[in-house]
């Protein structure tokens, strides 16, 4: 087994004092492993990924219980600077392109940790080659780019600070279903140069294909994890989220059984 | 029709206009980034040019003060992002502007209370001898003669010193590194700190350059109407100019400067009668900006909402 990159224990995030977001969410990312993460709206996948990259805060929100590793180091109170330095970087969720700088100035910010001006060249060199889509319209402004542009741009963004952990808040949304497969097969080849990702996916079909591991989060709470492949064979995952019932029409209350199972490791 | 005389006016408008746009540039600059409306601009530039005063009147010369009260302002700006803008971070935009109206009456009564509540008078021509500032009183009296049009050497002067600062600033911004992360945080906060752009340090430049711009709009408006609370009332001036250019640009804070400008000078002089006597330079500007209001809130250069179809 290899080594933890990322381990999240048992945390619980509050919003403003008062709003309970997650109530005990564990997860492992292993180095060099693709992991998603899978649930419905407002289950906890883009607040666990904010927790893990510090900017909960910007939205008044708070780790009140458990912690957050990164290599064996606790990182729940390291600001989102030193955490990019570090290599966690998170892509948000829809983008977020700065909408009025061109597309190669948009890249360009993701290096501003960076010190040496000449390996930013580099780095956009080798951005340019993953997304060679977003290479022939540098010049344009970003606001002005398409879906799929953007997403780039802003997984570009993120690549400039040479990460060894990038999280990917909904990649596939509002997106094409080829582009969506674009998307992950650029996940898969970075992972191949040794990044390693944690992916908030609605999409479970495309994000468990990609993934090593996969988790199923609802209402703030892990409710299964284990392979990506065995996740996909499950027939209650298959129902719930792959929207692929195995025998016609089964009642619903027959299909959410691990509901009623206690999670091993809570 | 006295065409002489119409140039004259639109160049006089033109050079009070850059003068306005200085100030609006300082507006613009802390809006952009940081969505804040800073109130407390006016006492910034009161502060800044009664330091530099205050310095000259011990006897430190010229560069020396300029370079102290520099220094001083950029402290300044840190000193604010620090213990007024940071503990406020994330809370509501209305906190924050309350919060720099805290700032304005804090910097009234400090720089009162440091310095003095006096009028002083400025006389950069007294240290500046480079031959275009001839000894005070310099403007209204010396003039070139070219082109039988008479314009104020200090008012070429002082547009000379606006547009090589505002060039500077267009450069900055452009083309640094910096200056890049700048409009990255304009853009959208959330964003620029997912990817590693420190906000606090970001906001620390803001305010640290908009400290500087306050100095050297302060003295050259302290030069004209003196440096006493009056130069607060200056600065409301630069109200209606960006809401003509738009509050969230800087090309915009220049036209919307010369537009007010040669504005006012041209009302005053040409439609006086029909709004009924003199001084409608006074209230002129704040009409034009109304008259934008209902037409085109966002301004001349505001941010269009870039949206995708």
């Amino acid at each position: 087994m290899s080594k933890s990159l990322l381990k999240v224990n048992n945390i619980e995030v509050v919003y403003n004092h008062v709003i309970l977001a997650l109530r005990g969410v564990t997860l492992d990312v292993e180095e060099g492993k693709v992991v998603s993460l899978l649930g419905a709206n407002g289950s906890g996948k883009t607040t666990t990924l904010k927790a893990c990259s510090n900017l909960l805060h910007a939205e008044r929100g708070a780790i009140t219980k458990g912690s957050i590793e990164y290599n064996e180091n606790d990182i729940s109170k390291t600001d989102a600077y030193n955490l990019v330095k570090d290599g966690v970087v998170q892509v948000l969720e829809g983008r977020h392109c700065f909408s009025h700088l061109t597309v190669e100035e948009n890249i360009m910010t993701g290096s501003f940790i960076r010190e040496n001006p000449k390996e930013a060249k580099q780095d956009l060199e080798r951005v340019y080659d993953h997304f060679e889509r977003i290479r022939i319209r540098k010049k344009s402004l970003a606001g002005f780019t398409s879906g799929g542009e953007q997403q780039m741009i802003a997984m570009g963004r993120a690549l400039m600070s040479r990460p060894k952990l990038i999280l990917l808040d909904e990649p596939s949304m509002g997106l094409a279903p080829q582009l969506v497969e674009e998307i992950f097969a650029i996940v898969k080849n970075l992972n191949k140069e040794g990044v390693s990702f944690l992916i908030a996916e609605q999409n479970a079909m495309v994000a468990l294909k990609y993934a090593d591991d996969g988790y199923i989060i609802e209402n703030g709470r892990v409710i299964l994890k284990g392979k990506a492949k065995e996740l996909l064979e499950r027939p209650d995952v298959k129902e719930m989220y792959l929207g692929v019932g195995a025998e016609g029409k089964t009642s619903f209350r027959d299909i959410k059984y691990y509901h009623r199972r206690k999670p091993s490791f809570s | 029709m006295d065409w002489v005389y119409l140039i004259e006016v639109l160049v006089g408008g033109l050079m009070s206009g850059v003068m306005y746009s200085l100030v609006a540039i300082g507006f613009v600059l802390i809006y952009k980034s940081s969505g804040i409306f800073n109130f407390a601009q006016g006492t910034m530039l009161l502060f800044a040019s009664l330091t530099f005063v205050k310095m000259t009147e011990n006897g430190i010369d010229f560069w020396t003060s300029l370079f102290i009260a520099a220094g001083i302002m950029v402290i300044f700006g840190i000193a604010t992002e620090r213990y007024v803008i940071r503990p406020l971070a994330n809370q509501d935009l209305l906190a924050l502007f309350m919060a720099t109206v805290g700032l304005a009456t804090f910097q009234e009564g400090f720089s009162q209370f440091v310095w003095d509540s006096d009028v002083h008078g400025l006389q950069m021509s007294k240290f500046l001898d480079i031959g275009l500032l001839d000894p005070a009183p310099i403007f209204m009296s010396d003039h070139i003669p070219w082109l039988d049009i008479l314009i104020p050497k200090f008012d070429i002067f002082a547009s000379l010193v606006a547009g090589s600062l505002i060039v500077v600033l267009a450069f900055f911004f452009q083309k640094t590194k910096t200056g890049l992360s700048l409009r990255a945080v304009s853009d959208d906060h959330m964003a620029a700190m997912a990817v590693g752009i420190p906000l606090q340090t970001v906001w620390a430049v803001v305010w640290a350059v908009t400290g500087v711009i306050a100095l050297v709009a302060g003295l050259l408006w302290a030069e004209r109407v003196s440096v006493s609370f009056t130069l607060i009332e200056a600065v409301m001036k630069a109200l209606p100019v960006i809401l003509i250019g738009g509050l969230t640009s800087i090309p915009g804070a220049i036209v919307g400067g010369l537009v007010i400008g040669v504005g006012e000078k041209l009302g005053e002089i040409y439609l006086a009668d029909v709004f009924g006597g003199q001084g409608i330079e006074l209230w002129f500007a704040y009409f034009m900006a109304l008259i934008f209001l209902i037409f085109r809130p966002q301004g001349m250069f505001g941010e269009k909402l870039i949206e995708r179809v």
